[in-house]
């Protein structure tokens, strides 16, 4: 296997190679899926502690008051009350109140911030921001020149306390500076897998010597997007292209908690404006046989009620799982539905979030 | 990539080891690689007839599911039912343990539609480039 250079490639994609990843073409980006089975990398994530290469997620850097630079205007969740160095997610979205990206804001000083983005989104999201920011602002988009990488599983703390000396005061969606090897890093407590984490935010350069460091201890192994996918699955985390779009408002894809009701932002007057049509839900399967995205969902008569967004097996359940838009009579916890086609129908239950209740994300 | 060299193979890869008339089934190496973790099977009813290359198993993994078509005609006589539980025994042994059904062969001239193991090594190979 070669390095692909149509895609673009982060600056571990010639170590994913050595470690026998299988690659894959993700948002734009030649990405590791695995590098062992899916189901030795689950173990490995929820039960000690694994590393993801997520050096393919954007970072944009923005200097300026969040209200007098347009910031606090662009996104809609509250950010002009965050402590400095918290976290804190949402999304922005455009003038028919549909989701842009979803997005995670670091506070780094009264008027310093970073805004982490999805992938395939960087540049429709560097516009949006070049366009809405006014001439206070400082804004950069510094996807290309940071790497990120993330630490998850129970034991990651005890994986990085060495390695970065005081992580273990880092309390949930706070962050700070860190030196790895007397390189200064960003860290954040914060992921995408349900278990305690961290996401490493480093110069591009600097990369393949930190991700070399972490996995010389051997409890820590690297896991690929494949059962990233079912990690977030299982906690009913979203991911753009699937239960967020454009056309999607953050009330139908359950975003609602993260929604600043007291400002006014883009695309808020659309939001309130429009009661939610189909509404995010999440379904258990009756059997190991697993939902897909493009499935359609029926009510127990075969009356279709909605599609599915996401599905996958979870090997914490041992049964299917799937996410899904649902008009909202048929979208409540413990009602019977069926997903599939016309032809072949499957029994699943409407449960409560997350579907994976062990993670030791708060730990 | 493995290939057993008794064993028959074909275009979708599936293999068959033919004894008397007993047709024991499964897929290929190659084709459990390309699928990844095997997380369902949905198995044949013991009993049902079955035509050569019709679709009678469906096989789920982690990114898809896929069709498995029947390497020859006959009647399913057996299924092998530790694959509802632990369908990884296809990754794990897919010419031994994780075998599929076995089929009382209608008509053993269809083997002739079947690969060689050398055959098989070839058509690989032409599918790689």
């Amino acid at each position: 296997m070669t390095v692909e250079t149509s895609l673009y490639n982060t600056p571990l994609a010639d170590e994913h190679v050595a470690l026998g990843a299988k690659m894959v073409s993700f948002g734009g980006w030649n990405m590791p899926l695995q590098y062992e089975s899916i189901a030795t990398e689950w173990e490995y994530n929820r039960k000690a502690v694994s590393l993801f290469d997520c050096s393919h997620m954007g970072e944009f850097m923005i200097k300026g008051d969040a209200k007098a630079c347009g910031l606090d205007s662009i996104v809609m969740q509250a950010i002009s009350d965050m402590p400095l160095n918290s976290c804190r997610y949402g999304a922005m979205l455009n003038d028919l109140g549909g989701v842009i990206d979803d997005l995670i804001v670091y506070r780094k000083g009264l008027r310093d911030w970073m805004i982490v983005v999805n992938a395939a989104n960087i540049e429709k999201n560097a516009r949006h921001f070049r366009a809405h920011l006014n001439s206070s602002a400082q804004f950069e988009d510094a996807s290309f020149k940071t790497a990120k990488l993330d630490v998850q599983g129970p034991q990651s703390r005890d994986a990085l306390k060495f390695l970065a000396p005081g992580i273990e005061k880092l309390t949930y969606y706070t962050f700070d500076q860190f030196q790895i090897n007397g390189i200064s890093c960003l860290i954040s407590r914060t992921g995408y897998t349900g278990e305690l984490g961290y996401e490493i935010y480093c110069p591009w350069e600097k990369a393949k010597e930190i991700w070399k460091t972490i996995l010389n201890n051997a409890t820590v192994k690297p896991t690929g997007l494949g059962v990233r996918d079912v990690l977030r699955v299982e906690m009913c985390y979203s991911l753009y292209g699937h239960e967020l779009e454009e056309t999607i408002s953050p009330l139908e894809a359950g975003l609602d908690k993260f929604i600043d009701e007291k400002k006014d932002f883009i695309g808020c007057q659309s939001v309130s404006a429009h009661p939610p049509g189909k509404v995010i839900g999440y379904f258990i399967s009756a059997s190991r046989r697993s939902p897909r995205a493009g499935h359609k969902i029926f009510d127990t008569s075969g009356n279709e009620i909605g599609g599915v967004t996401s599905g996958t097996f979870s090997f914490g359940l041992q049964l299917g799982i799937g996410i899904g838009f649902m008009i909202p009579d048929a979208n409540k916890v413990g009602m019977g539905v069926l997903f599939g086609d016309e032809k072949n129908k499957t029994a699943a239950t409407v449960a409560k979030r997350p579907f994976y209740k062990k993670g030791s994300l708060k730990s | 990539m493995e290939i057993e060299e008794n064993f028959l193979y074909t275009k979708e890869h599936e293999w068959v080891s033919i004894e008397d008339n007993i047709a024991t089934m499964g897929i290929t190496d190659y084709a459990q690689e390309a699928l990844g973790d095997v997380t369902y099977v949905e198995l044949p009813e013991e009993g049902a007839e079955v035509e050569q290359f019709e679709e009678f198993v469906s096989v789920e993994s982690v990114k898809a599911a896929s069709d498995i078509f029947a390497p020859m005609a006959g009647k399913v006589l057996e299924v092998n039912r530790k694959l509802e539980d632990d369908p990884a025994w296809i990754n794990k042994d897919c010419y031994g343990k994780g075998w599929i059904a076995r089929i009382e062969v209608r008509d053993m001239d269809e083997s002739t539609n079947l690969m060689s193991a050398e055959e098989y090594r070839n058509y690989l190979e032409s599918l790689e480039h």
